[in-house]
């Protein structure tokens, strides 16, 4: 068993390849301190992030999901980070339907030369992760809690008939 | 001139220069009407208007791409009509809206379980009467009357547009608005008034008896990517064929976020659930997501660009966090 289990939370993390990934490289050439929770996975652009990323990963277990891309005005395709924006928003306020906690998932901006703002994301957003301890999936959700909710429903299989 | 006369009328008008018109006619037993393709004169006799007209033909609007065709709409499908044209998945020089004013329609669901109550079984049904504000249901022998109230389509119940959004030959008078019913919203105010963990206990009690037969996509007019769905393409490899509620739950995710901003709320998938599982829940969570963020209803204006296709530089209701 690694050694870290227990005590690390599986965060994924989705950085646009112009801003966020220079930032978060900038705070390692510059040795700030991170929590080591967060994979990273490069793509193009935070344009190119369809929700379905997040939500699958979030459904699949993950216990939380950072998107960064480059500050609106400065994205590298001028106007990616314009669309990922409102679509991310949709997002975050479609998990909670779904039973998942919105703090889970976070998006937000950093430059390639913002090192120490990178550092603040991931610690601040781990931290977050932490209190909210790791995410329960569908398929586990307890016995007692799915009992509770499936007495609730009544008169067919409507939410109401 | 009742309603589906005047609607026959029209269509034998305009039949001749249309490839066919798509409507709805007497089905397999007399509580089902079906959709009907009007190919000849001989067929327009078939057409049915009326409370069991509960399809949406526009779903079958993008298979006849290219081909000049007429459908009959109720004031809901004409949304779905609206938002194909606003996304340029059909040409408006292509198509031919009939309309007429709708009183609602009933959700087959409810029926089945008024006659259950009084002892019948639906499969027996031999007449339906609609008379305004009753339905009564003949089944062996036995009438069943049922306010028209307790048996319409939750989405009659607060139905905005009973009359076409856009139309080019609507017949008769419109339709009164209808008072949106307090309870018609039910669902979702149910899912609100849980927790965050009850809400993934109720998805994970109703996906499990999921059978992916995607009835709720084929029934969707704005699901248009038909054998390109993303949920049985192997390239890229989105759902396994693995029977967990991770991948039923994840599908209804994909077709809730696709129709993000487009959905029309028509209740098809809904409707055509054989599993009577409450996926439109979703959606109208989406729809009420958008209206707050961006004031945005869809399949209302052919010319509004939807909300996800486009961006302000400073959202008026997006608060991003500060770190």
């Amino acid at each position: 068993m690694p050694v870290l289990t227990g005590k690390e939370l599986r965060i994924v993390g989705f950085l646009c390849n112009w801003c966020s990934y220079g930032g978060a490289d900038t705070a390692g050439v510059g040795r700030f301190n991170q929590p080591t929770d967060l994979r990273i996975i490069r793509v193009p652009c935070s344009g190119r992030i369809d929700p379905l990323f997040i939500a699958k990963t979030l459904i699949n277990g993950a216990d939380g999901v950072l998107v960064s891309g480059c500050h609106p005005r400065d994205c590298h395709y001028a106007e990616g980070n314009f669309y990922a924006r409102r679509r991310l928003e949709v997002l975050k306020r479609f998990l909670p339907i779904l039973g998942i906690d919105p703090a889970r998932f976070d998006y937000t901006w950093v430059s390639a030369s913002e090192g120490q703002r990178w550092q603040k994301v991931v610690t601040v957003f781990t931290e977050q992760i932490h209190a909210l301890g790791p995410a329960t999936r569908h398929e586990n959700v307890s016995p007692e809690l799915l009992a509770k909710v499936a007495s609730a429903i009544q008169g067919g299989n409507r939410v109401a008939a | 001139m009742s309603r589906l006369d005047a609607l026959k009328t029209r269509i034998k008008e305009a039949l001749p220069g249309l490839e066919c018109v798509i409507g709805w006619q007497k089905g397999y037993d007399a509580l089902h009407n079906t959709p009907l393709f009007i190919r000849g004169e001989a067929d327009v006799d078939k057409l049915e208007w009326g409370a069991l007209n509960v399809h949406n033909p526009a779903v079958y609007l993008p298979s006849f791409a290219g081909k000049k065709v007429g459908v009959v709409v109720k004031g809901c499908d004409s949304r779905s009509v609206v938002e194909l044209l606003q996304e340029k998945l059909i040409d408006r020089d292509n198509v031919v809206i009939f309309s007429a004013g709708c009183d609602g329609v009933v959700d087959i669901a409810k029926v089945r379980a008024k006659l259950a109550a009084a002892g019948l079984n639906a499969g027996n049904a031999e007449k339906v009467a609609v008379d305004g504000k009753t339905v009564t249901v003949t089944a062996a022998g036995k009438a069943v009357s049922m306010p028209m109230a307790e048996v319409a389509a939750d989405k009659c119940l607060r139905c905005q547009f009973p009359n076409a959004v856009l139309a080019d030959a609507f017949v008769g008078d419109p339709a009164p608005q209808v008072q949106a019913a307090p309870a018609a919203d039910a669902d979702l105010a149910a899912l609100d008034a849980m927790s965050v963990p009850e809400r993934m206990a109720f998805w994970r009690y109703h996906m499990d008896r999921c059978i992916r037969c995607y009835a709720c996509r084929n029934a969707c007019p704005m699901c248009v990517c038909r054998d390109h769905c993303i949920a049985q393409s192997r390239e890229p490899h989105w759902l396994s064929q693995e029977d967990s509620v991770t991948e039923k739950l994840m599908f209804q995710v994909v077709h809730a976020m696709h129709l993000a901003g487009r959905c029309t709320e028509c209740g098809e998938c809904q409707r055509a659930c054989p599993m009577d599982i409450p996926v439109l829940a979703l959606k109208k969570h989406l729809n009420r997501t958008i209206h707050d963020l961006f004031d945005y209803q869809a399949g209302v204006d052919v010319a509004a660009i939807p909300p996800l296709l486009q961006f302000k530089l400073e959202e008026d209701n997006i608060k991003e966090r500060s770190w």
